[in-house]
């Protein structure tokens, strides 16, 4: 839908307010947030709500798509030499990484 | 799965922010949730209910007006911290528009779907999600009662026991023996009794160094146990004694006025400092509102964790029987989230989300010494699994920067879980 482009161009939900009908589609697309922001709660456990780590642990929230992309595939390869990643990397499909490394991406 | 044209993952920062489309919002009915305890798994709920659905009325339950967590406990008992830095309080969830009732709830009415509180008041709910984490089974190990926990300290809640075990720690004459007694599995943390006999070697080795730990431990095997011995040998050699069960390390009778337990075949141990572990039981709300098996846990449908003897009562945390997810902070915490989403996908008449959930353990040996365990666990049919290929230990044959890493990252763990459980 055009206006939640709008919402993704501009960050807020100010656009919202100009809705001008709710759609299967849009229950589609809240269905499918709702799945992604359940695939992405168990990082914020160490990463931080949304990915804003208070700690020693990396951020993640607004960090480059393909960065975010390149370091799971590389965990889930187990390429890297890193504490604890690798470990958790494995258990996702590419997909989910995929939808990981976007979702994080796109947190202000 | 597709996530591209997600509303939640176009949108920017998601902080407290109505997600909903705003007709299907005037549509919904309201929704009242109602959570009872605000530890890892409540206070969650709690945080990610009105993330997800600001429109959510939602109520949380609890007396204290503070929670002082169990992570981090064994480095308040080991000298490395004080309570007051692992002390949170609602304030965090209050300004996300979370209602505090600072009350016990004493009974909860599925059918009729309400909760009363002590004093009498009984609030309405649409969906109930129940946190109230673990109760002591008195006399579990005969003679031990709430009295005898004053003179040899559980310490497995946070707070006054935690600060009385260590406080005794301090007292104890150089030369005495600590005792760990370690219930049958499960029970709250399955390696905390281990990280909490490192710290206090940690403790005992810089300041009463002739001093032993003796852990009288009810099972054959613990979490992380080749890293725990490896550790224990290299910092602490010759300090910790483990007797597994099979050797007569079970523990089944104590006299707390002598500080004395006596285990299985009937050897007697007496101890300078006593720090019994008890049985455990889901916590009582959950006892007295006949949803525990004859264990004393909740069990639960792996799909949306609702109680198998009450649907629409949602249990997350150590109450349940979640295994192979170990009762742990971490769980608890991810288990909240995806129950949070599992209800607003209710309340909102979505599909139920697919379950995800992970877990990591930490365990800190020393200052800089941490090893953890990890697992993935999704639904396979209508069970919790782990991913398999996935998890495990910290490597046995680390360097010491990896160990310090870990250590570091522990800590780090901390900082974010308590943000995220919360809210600040
Ligand atoms: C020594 C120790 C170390 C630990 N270290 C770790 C660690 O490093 N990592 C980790 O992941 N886990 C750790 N844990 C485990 C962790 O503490 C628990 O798994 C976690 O607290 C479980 O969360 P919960 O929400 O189920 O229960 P809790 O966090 O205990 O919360 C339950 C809450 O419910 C409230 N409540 C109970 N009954 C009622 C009622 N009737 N009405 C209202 N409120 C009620 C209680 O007051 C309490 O606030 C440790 C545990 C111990 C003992
Ligand atoms: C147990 C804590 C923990 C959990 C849970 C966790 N991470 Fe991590 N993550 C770390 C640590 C620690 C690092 C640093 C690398 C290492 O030592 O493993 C890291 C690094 C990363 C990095 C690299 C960041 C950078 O800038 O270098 C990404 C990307 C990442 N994690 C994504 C995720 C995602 C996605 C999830 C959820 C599926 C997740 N993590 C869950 C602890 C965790």
């Amino acid at each position: 839908m055009p206006l939640r482009l709008a919402t993704q161009v501009t960050g807020t939900f100010v656009a919202l307010a100009a809705l001008a009908s709710w759609s299967v589609a849009d229950a589609q697309d809240d269905a499918a947030a709702l799945q992604t922001a359940v695939l992405a709660g168990s990082c914020a456990n160490c990463h931080g709500t949304d990915g804003h780590s208070p700690g020693a642990i990396p951020s993640l929230a607004g960090k480059k798509e393909e960065d975010l992309l390149k370091a799971l595939t590389a965990f889930k390869q187990g390429k890297a030499k890193v504490t604890v990643m690798t470990r958790l990397a494995k258990g996702y499909t590419d997909e989910q990484l995929a939808a990981l490394a976007h979702y994080f991406a796109t947190r202000e | 799965m597709t996530t591209r044209r997600s509303f939640l993952s176009l949108a920017g920062a998601g902080l407290a922010l109505p997600w909903l489309p705003r007709p299907a919002r005037a549509q919904a009915k309201a929704g009242r949730v109602i959570i009872i305890g605000g530890g890892f798994g409540g206070a969650t709920a709690a945080h990610y209910l009105r993330r997800y659905d600001p429109q959510l009325e939602v109520t949380l339950v609890e007396p204290a007006a503070n929670f002082v967590t169990c992570p981090f406990s064994n480095a308040v008992i080991g000298g490395l911290r004080d309570l007051a830095s692992i002390t949170h309080g609602y304030g965090g969830l209050e300004r996300m528009g979370v209602r505090m009732a600072r009350l016990a709830a004493e009974a909860v009415d599925p059918a009729g779907r309400t909760v009363r509180l002590a004093g009498g008041e009984t609030l309405p709910y649409d969906r109930l999600i129940l946190a109230p984490g673990i109760d002591i089974r008195w006399n579990g190990v005969e003679g031990y009662g709430p009295e005898a926990a004053e003179r040899a300290p559980h310490a497995w809640k946070g707070g006054p026991q935690t600060a009385l075990l260590r406080r005794q720690l301090e007292a104890m004459e150089d030369g005495g023996t600590v005792i760990i007694a370690v219930p049958a599995s499960p029970f709250r943390c399955p390696p905390g009794p281990y990280e909490r006999a490192s710290l206090i070697a940690h403790f005992l080795k810089t300041s009463k160094a002739k001093s032993k730990i003796l852990i009288l431990d009810s099972n054959e095997e613990f979490s992380k146990q080749k890293l725990f011995m490896q550790a224990w040998e290299a910092l602490y050699p010759g300090m910790i004694e483990w007797v597994p069960a099979s050797q007569d390390g079970k523990v089944v009778r104590v006299d707390a006025a002598s500080l004395t337990v006596e285990t299985e075949f009937g050897t007697k141990h007496k101890a300078a400092v006593l720090n019994l572990i008890p049985p455990q039981t889901a916590g009582r709300i959950a006892v007295d509102s006949g949803l525990t098996n004859e264990a004393g846990w909740v069990p639960v449908t792996a799909r949306t964790f609702e109680a198998a003897k009450a649907p629409g009562v949602h249990v997350v945390g150590d109450a349940a029987v979640a295994s192979p997810m170990p009762k742990s902070a971490f769980c608890a915490n991810a288990q909240a989230k995806v129950v949070a989403a599992t209800v607003v996908a209710a309340l909102r008449g979505l599909p139920a989300p697919e379950p995800s959930w992970a877990n990591t353990c930490y365990s800190l040996l020393a200052p800089d010494y941490g090893i953890s365990v990890a697992g993935v666990y999704r639904l396979e049919g209508d069970a919790v699994k782990a991913v398999e290929g996935a998890g495990g230990v910290s490597p046995l044959d680390a360097p010491p920067a990896f160990r310090r890493e870990e250590a570091k990252f522990a800590v780090g763990w901390y900082q974010a879980i308590t943000q995220d459980t919360f809210a600040g």
